[in-house]
C-alpha cells in the first residue's frame, strides 16, 4: 500500500519560547522537567511515520499524550512547530492560508467527539456544510448530503433538527458531513467516545464496513483498547507527546515496546480481545469467483497451486462454500457439473464477531481452516490451527 | 504653604470643558452630519408610527404579542393598549417608542460590530472592555451634559446620550456569545475549509445568537430607562410626561406617565425575549423551520399524486 500521509520530524510545543524546550527535549529532558523549567508544555514530539492509503490508523495513548494534538497538526488546526506533514506529496505545513483551505475542503476532513452539528441546520444542512462553505450549487449540496446520509442510514431524517436525534444519530450526522465532501482522508478525534457503549460497537461496525466498500484514510483517536483492535489496522500508541510503538494490533498485544505499551493490555484476556474476524486470514486459501470460473479450470489451477482447500464466493463477495481438489474433481466428472455438488458438507463457517475462545473448539474440531464471514455474508479469511495458536501464544 | 493640602487641584472638570470647546469648535462639520444623520432616522421612525392610524397600531402590536408570547400575553396587550388610549397619553407613548427604537437601532449597527471585534481581537477587548466598564458605572445623567452641549436640546442629543447609554450591553453579549461558541464548533468550521468570514456569518454568530439576542434586549430596555431621562433636555414623550408631574407636583399625571413607561417596558421585553429564544440550542425547530417542514411534506402529497 501507498503511503497517503508522511509525517516528518514532527514537535509542536505550547508556549512563548518553543526553541528551549526544544533544545532540552535534544538533550533528552522529559516533558515534566520541561515544563518545570520553560513553563512551556510539548504536545508532540519526534513523530516520524506514515499512514497508508485506506487504513485504519488508530492512535492511543493516556490523557494528555497528545493525541489530538497530533491529528490536528494534520489539517494545522494546529500550527506545528517544527517538522513536515506531506499529503499526496505536498507540504501541508508550506501552504498559504488559500491553499490550506482548499486543502481542508477537498482532501481532509474530520469527525468531532461531542458531535459538533449547528443546531439551527436541518440534518441534511448539516451534512451539507463541506459542500455549502466551499461554493458547491444548492442541488449538489443537497444530492451529495443525501447520499451520505444513505450511507449512514439517516436518510429519512435528513429534514430534522439535531435536537431531536439521540446521541449516535448525531453521530452519524457528523459522518455523513465528512463523507459528503468525497475527502480521502478522515480523521476522527474520539469519534464514538461520547456514546453509550452497544451505539459505540454499532458504529464501529458500520465504519469497518463502510471501509470495506470505500475505503477511506482514516486517522482514528481513541482511549478504549477493544475500540482500536476492532477498527485498527495499524495502532501507535503515544506517551507524552511521543510515539512510543505502531504496529498491527496483533504486533501490539503480542509484542509490546515497553511497559506503558504493556499497560495497555494488563490484564487483558486475549481470548476475549480478539474475535474471529481480527485473526481471520485472506491470503491462506485461494478463492474463486463463482461466475468467473468454471469447475474444470478451477480444478486445473488448484492442482498447480500448492494448497487443496479453496473458498468460493459470489461476485458480491458472498461466502459460497469451500473445495477440495477432490470434492472438485467429483463434480467435475458428473454429467452435469455444478459448484453445489462439490461444496464441503461439513465446512460450517463461523461470524466474524465469535470469540476467539470459541472459535478455538471449532478450529481443533475440525482439520481444515474454518472460513469467517461478516454479519451480511462476506468472506472474511479463514481461521486454521497456526494462526489462533500464533495468538494466544504469545500474549501470556 | 500651610493649607497646601487644599490648595491641590488636578482641574480634571476644566480639561473636559477644554476638550469640549475645542472639539465645538474644529468637529463642527461631524458634528452637525451626526445630527442630520440621527434626526431623518428618528423622523422616519415616528413619522412612520404616527402615520398609522393608532387602532390599527395597537392591533398589530396586540397580534405580535399574540404571535410571539401566547394569547396570555395577547389579552395583556389588549389591557395595556386600552389603559394607554383610557389615559390619553397614546401619542406620547409612540414618540417614546419611536425614539427607543431608532436609538436602540443605531446602538446596535455600531455596538454588535464593536462586539464582534471584540471576540475576534483580543487587543480590541483589551481596549474596549475598560471603556464599557466606565460606561455603566457612569450615572445616565452625566451624559445628558455632553448630549445637550454637542447638539442643543430636543430628540437628536436625546437619542445621542440614550444610544450611548445603551450601548454597552449589546457589545458584551455579543463579545461572550462568539467566544463561548464551542471550541469543536469553531475548529469544525476550520476543518471543513471556512474562511474566517465564514466561520463567523455561518458558525459563531448563529451560535451566539442567543447571547446576541439577549443583548438586544437589554440595549432596548436601557434605552427606554434613558430615554425617560432624556427627556430633561427635551427628547418629549412619556419621560416628559413624568417631568411635568414632578414639575406640577402632580403625582397623578407623573404616576400615568409611569404605568405608561411600564406597560411600554413590559411589551418590548417580553416581545424582544421571544425572538432570543429562536435560535437557541436549547429550542425545538423554530417556528419557520416547522413551517418548511409542514410544507415540504405538502409539496411531496402534490407530487406523489400526480
Ligand atoms: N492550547 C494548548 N495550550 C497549552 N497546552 C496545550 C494546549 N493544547 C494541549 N495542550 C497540552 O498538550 C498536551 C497534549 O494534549 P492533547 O489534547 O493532545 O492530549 P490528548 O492525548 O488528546 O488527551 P485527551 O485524551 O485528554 O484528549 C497536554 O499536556 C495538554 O495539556
Ligand atoms: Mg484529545
Amino acid at each position: 500500500m501507498q503511503d497517503k500521509v508522511v509525517i516528518k520530524d514532527l514537535y509542536k510545543i505550547f508556549g512563548p519560547e518553543p526553541d528551549e524546550a526544544l533544545a532540552l527535549l535534544e538533550q533528552g529532558f522529559s516533558k515534566d522537567a520541561i515544563f518545570e523549567r520553560t513553563r512551556t508544555t510539548v504536545g508532540v514530539q519526534k513523530a516520524d511515520f506514515s499512514i497508508r492509503e485506506g487504513e485504519v490508523f488508530v492512535v492511543m495513548g493516556l490523557s494528555g499524550s497528545g493525541k489530538s494534538t497530533l491529528v490536528r497538526m494534520l489539517n494545522r488546526l494546529i500550527e506545528p512547530t517544527r517538522g513536515q506533514v506531506i499529503v499526496d506529496g505536498h507540504d501541508i505545513t508550506q501552504m498559504s492560508k488559500k491553499q490550506l483551505i482548499e486543502m481542508r475542503r477537498s482532501t481532509m476532513s474530520m469527525v468531532f467527539q461531542s458531535f459538533a452539528l449547528l443546531p439551527h441546520k436541518t440534518v441534511a444542512e448539516n451534512a451539507a456544510f463541506g459542500l455549502n462553505v466551499s461554493g458547491a450549487s444548492k442541488n449538489e449540496q443537497r444530492d451529495r448530503a443525501m447520499r451520505a446520509l444513505e450511507t449512514v442510514g439517516l436518510a429519512p431524517n435528513a429534514d430534522s433538527y439535531p435536537d431531536e436525534l439521540s446521541g449516535g444519530m448525531k453521530q452519524r450526522v457528523g459522518l455523513a458531513r465528512a463523507l459528503a465532501t468525497e475527502a480521502p482522508i478522515l480523521l476522527m478525534d474520539e469519534a464514538f467516545s461520547a456514546l453509550d457503549p452497544l451505539i459505540r460497537t454499532e458504529m464501529q461496525d458500520e465504519l469497518v464496513r463502510l471501509q470495506e466498500t470505500e475505503a477511506h484514510t482514516i486517522v482514528f483517536i481513541s482511549h478504549d483498547l477493544d475500540e482500536a483492535i476492532r477498527i485498527g489496522d495499524r495502532i501507535a500508541i503515544m506517551e507524552g507527546g511521543a510515539i512510543v510503538q505502531i504496529g498491527t494490533p496483533e504486533e501490539i498485544v503480542t509484542k509490546p515496546a515497553n511497559d506503558y505499551v504493556r499497560s495497555f493490555f494488563y490484564g487483558v484476556d486475549v481470548s476475549k480481545v480478539f474475535n474471529a474476524g481480527d485473526i481471520a486470514s485472506k491470503s491462506l486459501l485461494a478463492v474463486f469467483e463463482r461466475t468467473g470460473v468454471n469447475l474444470r479450470s478451477a480444478l486445473a489451477q488448484l492442482r498447480d497451486h500448492r494448497g487443496d482447500v479453496a473458498v468460493v464466493i459470489d461476485r458480491g463477495g458472498q461466502f459460497r462454500g469451500l473445495v477440495t481438489v477432490n470434492s472438485l474433481a467429483a463434480a467435475a466428472a458428473s454429467d452435469n457439473p455444478q459448484w453445489e455438488a462439490a461444496f464441503l458438507k461439513d465446512a460450517e463457517p463461523v461470524p466474524a464477531e465469535m470469540e476467539l475462545s470459541e472459535v478455538l473448539t471449532r478450529v481443533t474440531a475440525s482439520e481444515r481452516p474454518v472460513p469467517v464471514l461478516d454479519a451480511d455474508g462476506r468472506y472474511r479469511g479463514v481461521v486454521d490451527k497456526t494462526i489462533l495458536l500464533h495468538t494466544l501464544d504469545k500474549t501470556t | 504653604m500651610a493649607n497646601g493640602i487644599t490648595d491641590f487641584q488636578i482641574p480634571i472638570g476644566d480639561w473636559v470643558a477644554d476638550g469640549v470647546d475645542w472639539i465645538q469648535i474644529n468637529l463642527t462639520g461631524v458634528l452637525d452630519g451626526i445630527s442630520e444623520v440621527l434626526e431623518l432616522v428618528i423622523d422616519s421612525f415616528e413619522g412612520g408610527l404616527q402615520a398609522v392610524p393608532p387602532v390599527l397600531l395597537a392591533a398589530l402590536i396586540v397580534l405580535i404579542a399574540t404571535w410571539r408570547v401566547g394569547w396570555k400575553f395577547g389579552l395583556f396587550s389588549v389591557a395595556a393598549m386600552v389603559l394607554i388610549f383610557g389615559m390619553g397619553i397614546w401619542p406620547e407613548t409612540i414618540s417614546t417608542l419611536a425614539l427607543v427604537i431608532a436609538s436602540s437601532l443605531v446602538a446596535l449597527i455600531i455596538g454588535i460590530p464593536i462586539g464582534i471585534a471584540m471576540a475576534r481581537h483580543d487587543p480590541v477587548e483589551a481596549v474596549v472592555r475598560p471603556v464599557l466598564d466606565f460606561m455603566q458605572t457612569m450615572p445616565p445623567f452625566v451624559y445628558l451634559i455632553p448630549a445637550a452641549i454637542f447638539f442643543g436640546l430636543g430628540k437628536v442629543p436625546g437619542s445621542i446620550a440614550t444610544l450611548i447609554f445603551a450601548m454597552p450591553p449589546a457589545v458584551r453579549l455579543t463579545n461572550l456569545g462568539i467566544r463561548q461558541v464551542s471550541e469543536e464548533h469553531v475548529e469544525a468550521g476550520k476543518a471543513f475549509g471556512c474562511t474566517s468570514h465564514q466561520l463567523l456569518f455561518k458558525v459563531q454568530l448563529p451560535l451566539a445568537m442567543p447571547s446576541i439576542m439577549a443583548g438586544i434586549n437589554q440595549t432596548i430596555m436601557l434605552a427606554l430607562s434613558m430615554v425617560v431621562i432624556a427627556s430633561m433636555i427635551g427628547a418629549g414623550g412619556l419621560g416628559n410626561t413624568v417631568l411635568t408631574g414632578i414639575q406640577r407636583l402632580d403625582v397623578g399625571l407623573g404616576f400615568e406617565g409611569g404605568l405608561g413607561v411600564v406597560l411600554l417596558a413590559i411589551l418590548l421585553d417580553r416581545i424582544t425575549q421571544s425572538f432570543g429564544a429562536v435560535g437557541g440550542a436549547a429550542a425545538a425547530p423554530s417556528f419557520f423551520g416547522r413551517m418548511r417542514q409542514a410544507f415540504e411534506r405538502w409539496k411531496d402529497s402534490q407530487s406523489s399524486d400526480v
